[in-house]
C-alpha cells in the first residue's frame, strides 16, 4: 500500500471541494472495497477524506412517498429496514444475496454503487488492462483468456468487465436517483440508468460523477407494489459473484420490469424489453440482450438469463 | 496468558515483500498517473479505541488496517490473518456491536470505537457458550479460523434474533427460525479450509438451542 494523509470532514459540500482540490484525493465510507484494491496497489491514494463524519446514515421518507437512503446506510441497515422490506422487496432480496454478513455490515450505499468489477484481469496486476492502465490492452479479450464471469452485452473492444453489484440491479429495476453534492457545493441528481458509464474506449472511466463530486442519497421513487424478486445464479450458493442475476418486478396483469445483472458493466434493463413481459421470458431477454457480443466462454449467459427469468415468472 | 509475543522480520515476511516488490514492477495502472502527487499531511494518526472494555491509543502508519493494529500494536493475536482481502473470515471481529472483516478497514477509522476479540469474549478458564461449543462439538482442526469463525457464529444467532434477513429467509414480514440453512447461509463469510463445517454448525445450534 502507498503512504497517504487522512482526514475526516463534517460538512459534505466541504469533503468534495477538499476532494477536488486535493491532487490523488480518494473519499472512503466502508472502505472494504478500496482497502482490497489500495493493498494490491490498483488504487494509490496519497489522501483519504473519511465520509463517516457527515451523518448521511438515516433513511428518511420523500414528500413524493419514496425513501432517500443515506449514502452511509450499512447494505445490512438497508436490507433489514422495514419499509424496504414491504415496500421494495426486490433490494432487500439483491442486497441479501451479495457478500458476506461481514462485509454488508460495513459496506455502504454509495460504495455499493462505486466499487470496482471483479474481472480477473482488471485485479492481476502483471496482466494488461484499460481500465487499470488505460492503453495497456485487455487481458480477458486475449488469446486464451478466461471470460466465463465476465460481459456479455454493453461491452466494447476496449472491455468486457461486469459491474459487480446485487444492489445496483434492484435499484435499476426501482428507477432510483442518486444525489450528489459537487466541490461547489451544488447538488445533483442523477437517475441509476445514467449513472454508470459504458466502457468504450475510455473504460476508467466507470460513472457521471465529476472530480470531487459525493454521492450523498439515493432515492427509491414511491413503491410500484407487484410481486418482486431477485434470483441470482452463482458458482457457489453464497458469497460469490452472479454470473447471471434477474430482478424481476411482476404487476397482476402481467406488465413489469426486468434488470439484469452480471452480464454488462452496468445494470441492464431497457423499456423495450420491459414491454416485452407479458409475451414471456424469451421475448424479454431476446429484446434485452439484442446486439450481445458474448465470447466463447460466456455465451451460455444468454441462455442462463432467459431461464431463470423464465422461472422466476412461474412462481412470480 | 503467555506473554507478549516479540515481532521480528521473519524469513516468511520477507519472501512475502519481495514477491509484491516483483509484482509492482509490471502494470500498476492509476497508481503510476498518481505518483507524482504527496500525501497532503501527516502519514500517521493517533488512534483512542475501546477494546474488550479497556481504553487503548496506538500511534499508527495511516496505513495500518485494524486487524494489524490489534495484533502488531496492541499483540492481540487471537484475530487471525489470514487472506487479508475480506474473503476468509478469520480476522472477523466486533465494532460497536457489530462483525466486520478486520483486515478490510483502517484502524484510523476507528477513533473512539470499541472493538470486541477474541481475548474479550472469554478465557481457558471461563470460555464463552459458543467457545464450549466449539470445543465439545469439535468444531475445527487446525484452529486458524476459529476465533472469526466464532465471532461470526455469535453475531450470526444476534442478527437472526435481530429479525434481519438473509438470502435464505422465506417471509421478509415473519419472525426467522434458527435452522441449518440460515446458519449456513450467514456463516458464508467464514472460510474452514480443514473442512470442520458440519462440526461447527452443531457448535452454533447448540448454543442457539441453549440460550433459546
Amino acid at each position: 500500500m502507498k503512504a497517504f494523509s487522512y482526514e475526516k470532514p463534517t460538512d459534505a459540500a466541504a469533503a468534495a471541494a477538499r476532494a477536488a482540490e486535493v491532487e490523488g484525493a480518494k473519499f472512503v465510507a466502508g472502505g472494504t472495497n478500496l482497502l482490497d484494491l489500495m493493498k494490491l496497489q490498483i488504487e494509490a491514494p496519497v489522501h483519504l477524506i473519511d465520509v463517516n463524519g457527515l451523518g448521511l446514515d438515516e433513511i428518511t421518507e420523500t414528500d413524493e412517498g419514496g425513501l432517500r437512503i443515506g449514502t452511509l446506510v450499512t447494505n445490512t441497515t438497508l436490507m433489514a429496514d422495514d419499509r424496504i422490506r414491504r415496500d421494495y422487496a426486490v433490494l432487500t432480496r439483491a442486497i441479501a444475496a451479495g457478500a458476506s454478513g461481514q462485509l454488508r455490515n460495513k459496506a455502504t450505499t454509495g460504495g455499493n454503487l462505486l466499487q470496482r468489477t471483479r474481472c480477473p484481469y482488471f485485479y492481476d496486476t502483471a496482466m494488461p488492462c484499460n481500465k487499470r492502465a488505460p492503453g495497456s490492452g485487455c487481458g480477458a479479450l486475449s488469446e486464451g483468456a478466461f471470460s466465463r464471469q465476465l460481459g456479455v452485452i454493453g461491452t466494447s473492444e476496449s472491455c468486457i468487465a461486469t459491474h459487480p453489484s446485487d444492489m445496483a440491479v434492484a435499484m435499476r429495476a426501482l428507477d432510483a436517483v442518486v444525489e450528489t453534492v459537487t466541490p461547489s457545493g451544488n447538488t445533483r441528481q442523477i437517475p441509476l440508468e445514467e449513472f454508470h458509464l459504458l466502457p468504450g474506449d475510455t473504460p476508467e472511466q466507470e460513472n457521471a460523477l465529476m472530480d470531487g463530486e459525493l454521492i450523498t442519497h439515493v432515492v427509491l421513487p414511491a413503491p410500484v407494489g407487484g410481486v418482486q424478486s431477485y434470483h441470482k445464479v452463482r458458482d457457489r450458493a453464497s458469497y460469490a459473484f452472479a454470473l447471471v442475476s434477474v430482478a424481476l418486478i411482476r404487476q397482476p396483469d402481467g406488465t413489469g420490469r426486468v434488470a439484469l445483472g452480471g452480464v454488462a458493466p452496468k445494470p441492464w434493463r431497457s423499456a423495450e424489453a420491459d414491454a416485452e413481459l407479458p409475451n414471456g421470458a424469451r421475448a424479454v431477454i431476446a429484446k434485452l440482450l439484442e446486439g450481445a457480443n458474448p465470447t466463447e466462454e460466456n455465451a451460455f449467459k444468454i441462455t442462463l438469463a432467459e431461464r431463470t427469468l423464465a422461472a422466476m415468472l412461474k412462481e412470480a | 496468558m503467555p506473554p507478549p509475543i516479540e515481532f521480528q522480520v521473519r524469513r516468511r515476511t520477507l519472501l512475502a515483500g519481495s514477491a509484491a516488490a516483483a509484482v509492482s514492477a509490471g502494470f500498476t495502472g492509476k497508481a503510476g498517473a498518481q505518483s507524482g502527487a504527496t500525501p497532503a499531511g501527516s502519514e500517521t494518526t493517533t488512534v483512542s479505541l475501546t477494546v474488550n472494555g479497556e481504553a487503548r491509543e496506538v500511534t499508527v502508519d495511516n496505513r495500518t488496517t485494524l486487524l494489524d493494529a490489534l495484533r502488531e500494536h496492541l499483540q492481540l493475536t487471537g484475530t487471525k490473518k489470514g487472506c487479508d482481502h475480506g474473503q476468509c473470515g478469520a480476522c472477523t471481529c466486533s465494532v460497536n456491536g457489530n462483525r466486520v472483516n478486520s483486515c478490510l478497514s483502517l484502524a484510523v477509522m476507528h477513533d473512539g470505537d470499541e472493538i470486541e476479540t477474541i481475548e474479550g469474549i472469554g478465557t481457558p478458564e471461563a470460555m464463552d457458550p459458543m467457545q464450549t461449543a466449539f470445543v465439545e462439538n469439535d468444531g475445527f482442526q487446525c484452529g486458524y479460523c476459529t476465533p472469526g469463525q466464532i465471532q461470526s457464529a455469535r453475531s450470526v444467532i444476534e442478527e437472526i434474533r435481530a429479525g434481519i434477513p438473509s438470502h435464505v429467509t422465506g417471509d421478509l414480514t415473519a419472525e426467522i427460525a434458527i435452522t441449518d440453512e440460515e446458519i449456513r447461509e450467514r456463516m458464508s463469510g467464514n472460510i474452514c479450509r480443514c473442512g470442520a463445517y458440519s462440526n461447527i454448525l452443531a457448535a452454533i445450534t447448540q448454543v442457539a438451542e441453549e440460550s433459546a
